[in-house]
């Protein structure tokens, strides 16, 4: 596992948001958080530049948009050839499938706009040493899309379900409690928690051809 | 809006096409949502049918034609539609593992076909009617697809290229030439073949299949008008209804905003005002969140709504489940109201997560903060608040309430109601 750099070396970010206004705002909050913490690198307003912004500076980190022109976020993380970039979603939007929606495409967590600053950075900080980001509202939208209530447009039939401690660990993060809280209360280290969370992320994120070759084994055709 | 009490009119359940799931001309992948069966066994059933005369191929041609598709008008909150008008959310992508199996029953079926004709011969009417076939389901896949196009449109006006082409692209193109090519070769190849025998007659032949060909490809327009009507009136009744409410909602906004100018230096309301404007407005354009007294989540929203207004806090509330508020678990939405107004009280932080899950099994909601925390061990016999209305009213209904904390680690509230199977309404 290659160590992220430093606590003394920014984080370079890529801020894409179609409201100019906004993306004035966050990079105020950012820079506000001190030097050295977080940088912002360049800033898109639509699909063409944000793809064009991750391709020529090669971020750490990619703030983005869930609606912007052109496709959406989803289409940036579809887009985008630089596999070292992180994404996490900022959006006012908190309906259920464009959190799902985002997280299938590969964003490593999602925020709303209400967030604060301190709290961005902190996000910031860890989607780039590798975490994911769940808030409990999240959580709650994983867990509700696994039970077959939120109907998931490609979630298959006999998609994995999660395992009982991954879904212990869902429901204590959906319950507000910090990825520590969780460790203690489930007497497991943060680096299990974590690991969790990352297989959450992989059933949500199965590809085509995973799928397929799934459909077919399963169905003895292979 | 409260309209909850009032019985929901009897909605016929109707079929329609699915225009997401697309293999065809998602005849097959709607019939199967309507049926409630496999999509696969569907398919597979056309494709039997197909062996019968090609009846299958007439009934999906037939169904294609008058089904109508799903998503013209979809019902989504207005803040989710509008960025999907104008092209800011992502499309769903076309799954793979869905192609795979189509593309194998096609193989399948035409390989069922051909050793039928090579049984029983007859290939020379055969070929002509498999590409003049093959040309009409081109042409008739594109005219689907301009046509889908037309209903995501915004600008209104017609354009007669857009009308044939949709917004354009390779795919639009190659499919209009290939079908139109193929149904011309269809016709020539019967015209020559009958011009051996009867030229006036194969003439006539050519002719009535062109005919017939174009009326085939225009049909879609035709039926698309008559059923558009229909829709479009329903969907401007909904607009209108939607711009009341915009308007309604406009003016809140606006109250707020001047509310907030006048008490900019109170910090306290200006959080109240913003806090409760922005969950309105949310809740409106995004969730689609009830928060009246129909369901358990509603309800629970609800009550945290409330609390955050009176008491000035945040209070988020997550939830995965749902069912009807029945008096059976109205106890432990109560008991969750008092815990969320105690944490907002004594906890002193202005944030309080509350989780509800909701299974068949049980209902089951924490209730959690973490500000200062107390003892509750310590809590002095005289005071009422949580023992009454958290602990004994939980037991009083066969719940179970539990109280976690300890000073300076914030507190949770564990409430746990089993759900009896037997639903019966006790009023």
């Amino acid at each position: 596992m290659s160590q992220p750099p430093g606590p003394t070396a920014p984080v370079r970010v890529v801020v894409v948001d179609d409201h100019a206004m906004f993306r004035r705002g966050v990079t105020a909050e950012l820079a506000a958080a001190g030097p050295g913490e977080v940088e912002v690198v360049a800033e898109a307003a639509d699909v063409d530049e944000a793809v064009a912004a991750v391709a020529a500076h090669r971020p750490d980190v990619v703030l983005l948009d869930v609606h912007l022109p052109g496709g959406g976020g989803v289409e940036v993380m579809r887009r985008g050839q630089v596999p070292e970039a992180r994404y996490l979603a900022l959006s006012v939007s908190d309906a259920a499938e464009d959190v799902i929606g985002t997280i299938r495409a590969g964003a490593r967590g999602y925020v709303t706009k209400t967030i604060t600053g301190p709290e961005l950075v902190s996000a910031i900080r860890r989607v780039a040493d590798g975490d994911a980001v769940f808030s409990p509202r999240l959580a709650g939208f994983v867990l509700d899309a696994f039970a077959g209530s939120i109907e998931v447009a490609a979630v298959d039939e006999d998609l994995d379900r999660l395992t009982e401690r991954e879904r212990e660990v869902m429901r204590l993060i959906a319950r507000g409690y910090a990825y520590k809280e969780v460790a203690k209360e489930l007497f497991i280290s943060i680096k299990t928690v974590e690991t969790h969370m990352s297989s959450v992320l992989r059933k949500l994120q199965l590809s085509s051809r995973h799928e397929l070759s799934r459909w077919a084994s399963d169905r003895r055709l292979l | 809006m409260s309209t909850a009490t009032t019985p929901a009119p009897y909605e016929p359940r109707r079929a329609y096409r699915d225009t997401q799931d697309v293999v065809l001309g998602g005849v097959a992948s709607g019939l199967a949502r309507h049926l409630a069966v496999p999509v696969l066994w569907v398919r597979a059933g056309f494709l039997l049918a197909a062996l019968l005369g090609g009846f299958g191929v007439v009934l999906y041609a037939g169904l294609w034609m008058m089904l109508p598709s799903d998503s013209r008008f979809e019902d989504t909150a207005p803040g989710l539609a509008g960025a999907t008008r104008d092209g800011r959310r992502p499309a769903r992508r076309r799954r793979l593992s869905d192609v795979g199996p189509a593309v194998a029953l096609a193989a399948l079926g035409l390989g069922a076909v051909l050793s039928l004709q090579a049984l029983f011969g007859g290939g020379a009417v055969f070929w002509p009617t498999f590409l003049g076939l093959l040309g009409l389901a081109l042409l008739w896949r594109q005219a689907d697809e301009a046509q889908r196009e037309r209903w995501t449109n915004q600008t209104g006006r017609i354009d007669p290229v857009r009308i044939v082409f949709g917004s354009g692209g390779w795919a639009s193109y190659a499919r209009v030439l290939a079908g139109v090519l193929l149904v011309v070769s269809a016709i020539f190849v019967i015209g020559f073949e009958g011009a051996s025998a009867d030229a006036a007659r194969a003439g006539l032949l050519a002719g009535g299949l062109l005919l017939v060909g174009l009326l085939i490809v225009i049909g879609p327009w035709v039926f698309g008008l008559a059923s558009d009507l229909s829709a479009e009136r329903e969907e401007r009744v909904r607009s209108q209804e939607r711009a009341d409410v915009a308007a309604h909602l406009h003016d809140s906004v606006l109250q707020t905003l001047a509310l907030i100018q006048n008490n900019s230096t109170d910090a306290v309301t200006v959080a109240r005002l913003a806090r409760a404007q922005e969950r309105d407005l949310r809740a409106w354009l995004y969730a689609g969140e009830a928060t009246d007294e129909s369901t358990v989540a509603s309800a629970l929203r609800g009550a945290a709504a409330e609390v955050e207004d009176a008491h000035c806090v945040s209070v988020d509330v997550v939830a995965v489940g749902d069912c009807d508020l029945t008096e059976q678990v109205r106890p432990v939405v109560a008991a969750a109201r008092e815990a969320v107004t105690n944490a907002a009280k004594h906890a002193g932080t202005g944030r309080v997560d509350v989780y509800a899950e909701v299974t068949p099994a049980a209902v089951d909601v924490f209730v959690r903060d973490r500000g200062a925390g107390f003892d509750p061990d310590a809590v002095p016999a005289d005071r009422h608040g949580v023992r009454h209305s958290i602990l004994d009213r939980m037991q009083r209904h066969g719940g179970t309430a539990e109280v976690r904390s300890a000073p300076g680690g914030g507190t949770e509230v564990r409430l746990h109601l089993p759900r009896t199977q037997t639903q019966e309404d006790p009023t």
